[in-house]
C-alpha cells in the first residue's frame, strides 16, 4: 500500500537531512520548466510563421509581465509558507489610483498606486504575523475589501487615464524606443533580476526560505520572523500594484473590476515554477518560466487559429492550461517522488 | 435549543486534539467570555443583526423579506455546508464554482434537446437534475482522486479544476446564453410548497442531513479523525483515502446542485457568470461560521450561520442604500473579526 508518508514531496520530515535531495529535485523541476518552455517556443517558431518576430515576442512579454510581476512577489510569499489572494484586487485598486492622479504626471501616479499597494501588503502581514489569522483568510478578506474600496473610488466604472502626461507610455511605450524593449517588459526583467539576487545573496533571501522551512526554529535562532513575514506580503502588495499601474497605463483606463483571478494565475505560475506551496524551498526566476509558458499557450493558441485549419474558441486556453497545471504538477509529483526514494 | 447544543456538541473533536482545541476547563472563569465569544459569536452576531434590522430597517419583519434573504443565501449555504466537510478533512475545494457553471451549462442542454431520449419532456427533466449533479460529482471525485492517490496540495489540485472548469462549461456551450421557459425543471429555484421557496427547503434538509451525518455516523467521526491528525487516524485503521474521496465527491455534487438553482432562478444558463466567486463566499461563510481551516473541527450550523450574517450584512447595507462596494469592505471586515474572535486560544 502506500508506504510513502503523505504528501512525501511537500513535507519533507526532517527538513534538513532532505535538503540535499530537495535541492536536486528543485534543479530538475527548475530545467523540466525551462525545457518546457523551450520546447514550446521551438514548437511555436517552425509551425507558425511571425511567431518569433519582434511584434509577436514583444506584445506576449508586455501582456504577460502583469501576471508574471504577480507571481514574482507570490514566490516569496509562497517561500514562507503563506499565500496571498488578494493580488488582483489590489491590482485593480492600483490601476483605479494610478488613473485619478495620472493628470499630475507620471511619477505622483506611480507613487500612489504603489503606497496604496505597499499599505494593503503592510496591512496584510501585519494582521497574519501579528493576530494570527490564517495568510488564507485575512488575504480572503483584503480581496474583498480592495475590490470594494476599487469600485467606491472609481464609482463603478472604468476611470479614464491622462494622456497629456507621460502616464500611458509606461504601459505602451518601448525604452528608448527601441520595440523590442516593451517597458512593462523591461520592468518585469529588472524585478526578477532584483528578486533571484535577493533571495539567493542576500540575508533576507535566506531568512525567507528560514521562516518557510521551519518557522518555530527560525524564531529560536533569534530571526524577527513577524517582521520578515510582514516584509513579503509588503513586497507582494507592491509588485500587485505595480502589475495595476501597467494595466492602467496599457489600457489607458483604471479598471477597478479587472484583475479576477489574477492570484490564481499568479499561484499557477509559481507552481508550475516548481515553487512548493509548503514554503522553505523555491525558485524565483522558474516563477517567470512557469508565467511566460502559461501566457504562451494563449499566444499558441492564438497562431493555431490564424492557420484556419481549426478553430478553437477562446475559451479552449482555460481548459487547456488547467490541463497543463495539471501535467505538470503530477510530473513534478513524481520526479520528487522518485527523487525521495 | 437543540441546535445550539449540536454546535457545542459537533465543536469537541472525537480525536481530543489537544493543541488546536480550545483548551476547556482552564481557567474557565477568567476566559469566560473569550469561551463564550469563541462558541457563540457567530449565533450572537447574527442576533445582534436581527435585532438591529427589525429596529432600523423598515419593513424588516416581513415574510417577504425572510424569503428574499433565504432565497438569496440557499445556494451559498449549500456549496458551503460540502466545503465545511471538505476543510474538516484539513482540505479546501476551490473549484465549485467552476462545477457550478459545468452543471448549469449541462442542464439546459438536455432538456432543452430536440432529438434523442431526452427530448421526451418528462425523460429529459429527470435527466436534467441527475445528469449535471452525476457529472459535477464525478469532477467531485477527479478532485479527490488528484488530493489521495497522486498527494497533491488541496488548493493545487483544485486550482486545476477552478480554471479548467469553467472553460469545459464554455466550451460546451460555445460561450453562449441558454435561456429556457420549463416550469417543471425551474421548480427547484422558483417553486414554493407551503409557499417557501423550495431551495430554501431543499437548503434545510441538506444541513439537517450533513449535520446528523457528522454528529451520529461513524463517517462524520472519520471525516473530523482524518483533519485532526491524519496520520494517527491512518494508524487507527481510518480509511483517510476513502474519506478524502467522499468529502470531495459530496462538495462536487452539492455544487452541481447549487448550479440547477441558480440557472432556475435565472431561467438562464450564462456559463461565464453562473458561480463566479463562490469559492470565496462559501469559505468566507465556513470560516465566519466558526470552522477552523486547519481541519479537525466543525460545525455545520456555524456554517449556516455564518452564510446568514454574511447575507444579512449585505441586505442590511443595502436596505440602508449603503452601495454594494462598500458592503464588500464591510463583509471583509466582519470576516476579519469573526475570525479573530473564534480563533483557538494558544497555550
Amino acid at each position: 500500500m502506500a508506504t510513502i508518508p503523505a504528501n512525501a514531496a511537500a513535507v519533507p520530515p526532517g527538513k534538513s537531512q532532505s535538503n540535499t535531495r530537495a535541492r536536486a529535485a528543485s534543479i530538475l523541476q527548475r530545467q523540466g520548466v525551462l525545457i518546457a518552455l523551450v520546447l514550446l517556443v521551438l514548437f511555436g517558431s517552425i509551425r507558425y510563421e511571425n511567431f518569433l518576430s519582434v511584434y509577436n515576442i514583444s506584445s506576449v512579454l508586455r501582456f504577460n509581465s502583469m501576471i508574471a510581476l504577480i507571481a514574482l512577489g507570490m514566490t516569496f510569499v509562497i517561500m514562507t509558507g503563506g499565500i496571498d489572494l488578494s493580488v488582483g484586487s489590489v491590482a485593480a485598486l492600483a490601476s483605479v489610483v494610478a488613473a485619478q492622479v495620472s493628470p499630475n504626471g507620471l511619477l505622483p501616479a506611480v507613487a500612489a498606486a504603489l503606497l496604496v499597494g505597499i499599505f494593503i501588503g503592510f496591512l496584510n502581514g501585519f494582521i497574519i504575523a501579528k493576530l494570527h489569522i490564517l495568510p488564507f483568510i485575512t488575504t480572503l478578506a483584503m480581496l474583498l475589501a480592495a475590490r470594494g474600496m476599487a469600485l467606491i473610488l472609481a464609482n463603478n466604472t472604468s476611470v479614464s487615464a491622462s494622456y497629456e502626461t507621460d502616464f500611458t507610455k509606461l504601459g505602451q511605450g518601448d525604452l528608448f524606443g527601441i520595440d523590442f524593449l516593451p517597458i512593462p517588459a523591461v520592468i518585469m526583467v529588472a524585478a526578477f533580476l532584483v528578486g533571484i539576487i535577493v533571495i539567493n545573496y542576500t540575508g533576507f533571501g535566506r531568512h525567507v526560505l528560514a521562516v518557510g522551512g521551519n518557522e518555530e526554529a527560525t524564531r529560536l535562532m533569534g530571526l524577527p520572523v513577524d517582521r520578515i513575514k510582514i516584509a513579503v506580503y509588503t513586497i507582494n502588495g507592491a509588485l500587485a500594484a505595480l502589475a495595476g499601474i501597467i494595466l492602467a497605463s496599457q489600457f489607458g483606463a483604471g479598471q477597478p473590476l479587472e484583475g479576477n483571478g489574477w492570484e490564481l494565475s499568479a499561484i499557477a505560475s509559481v507552481v508550475v515554477g516548481g515553487t512548493l506551496l509548503t514554503g522553505g524551498m523555491g525558485s524565483v526566476g522558474s516563477s517567470l518560466i512557469g508565467a511566460l509558458l502559461l501566457g504562451l499557450i494563449f499566444n499558441i493558441l492564438n497562431f493555431e487559429n490564424g492557420r484556419g485549419f481549426i478553430s478553437l474558441s477562446a475559451y479552449w486556453q482555460s481548459v487547456i492550461r488547467g490541463f497543463f497545471l495539471l501535467v505538470v504538477v503530477l510530473l513534478q509529483n513524481r520526479l520528487a517522488r522518485r527523487n525521495k526514494t | 435549543m437543540s441546535e445550539l447544543k449540536s454546535v457545542e456538541n459537533t465543536l469537541a473533536s472525537p480525536t481530543g486534539k489537544a493543541p488546536t482545541g480550545p483548551a476547556r476547563g482552564n481557567g474557565l472563569k477568567r476566559e469566560g467570555l473569550g469561551n463564550f465569544l469563541r462558541s457563540y459569536g457567530a449565533l450572537l452576531a447574527l442576533l445582534l443583526l436581527v435585532i438591529y434590522n427589525i429596529i432600523f430597517t423598515r419593513n424588516f419583519l416581513t415574510t417577504q423579506t425572510l424569503n428574499v434573504n433565504l432565497t438569496q443565501v440557499a445556494t451559498i449555504v449549500i456549496v458551503a455546508t460540502g466545503m465545511t466537510l471538505v476543510i474538516a478533512t484539513g482540505g479546501i475545494d476551490l473549484s465549485v464554482g467552476s462545477l457550478m457553471a459545468i452543471s448549469g451549462a449541462l442542464a439546459p442542454l438536455i432538456f432543452l434537446s430536440k432529438q434523442g431520449p431526452f427530448s421526451d419532456p418528462v425523460l429529459g427533466v429527470v435527466a436534467a437534475f441527475i445528469i449535471p449533479v452525476l457529472v459535477a460529482g464525478a469532477f467531485g471525485l477527479f478532485n479527490g482522486s488528484l488530493v489521495t492517490h497522486f498527494k497533491i496540495q488541496p488548493i493545487i489540485a483544485t486550482l486545476v479544476l477552478f480554471i479548467a472548469g469553467r472553460g469545459i462549461a464554455q466550451v460546451v456551450t460555445n460561450g453562449n446564453l441558454q435561456t429556457f421557459r420549463n416550469p417543471s425543471f425551474q421548480y427547484i429555484g422558483l417553486g414554493r410548497p407551503f409557499d417557501i421557496p423550495f431551495q430554501v427547503i431543499l437548503m434545510l434538509v441538506i444541513v439537517a442531513l450533513t449535520a446528523w451525518v457528522m454528529r451520529v455516523t461513524i463517517f462524520g467521526r472519520y471525516v473530523l479523525a482524518v483533519g485532526g491528525n491524519e496520520a494517527a487516524a491512518r494508524l487507527s485503521g481510518v480509511p483517510v483515502n476513502r474519506v478524502k474521496l467522499a468529502v470531495y465527491v459530496i462538495s462536487g455534487i452539492l455544487s452541481g446542485i447549487a448550479g440547477l438553482i441558480v440557472i432556475a432562478i435565472n431561467s438562464s444558463s450564462d456559463a461565464n457568470l453562473v458561480g463566479q466567486n463562490m469559492e470565496l463566499d462559501a469559505i468566507a461563510a465556513v470560516a465566519v461560521g466558526g470552522t477552523p481551516l486547519t481541519g479537525g473541527r466543525v460545525t455545520i450550523f456555524g456554517t449556516l450561520i455564518g452564510a446568514l450574517i454574511i447575507q444579512l450584512i449585505r441586505y442590511t447595507l443595502l436596505a440602508n442604500r449603503v452601495p454594494d462596494a462598500a458592503a464588500l469592505v464591510v463583509k471583509a471586515a466582519i470576516i476579519l473579526v469573526a475570525v479573530y474572535i473564534q480563533r483557538p486560544r494558544q497555550s
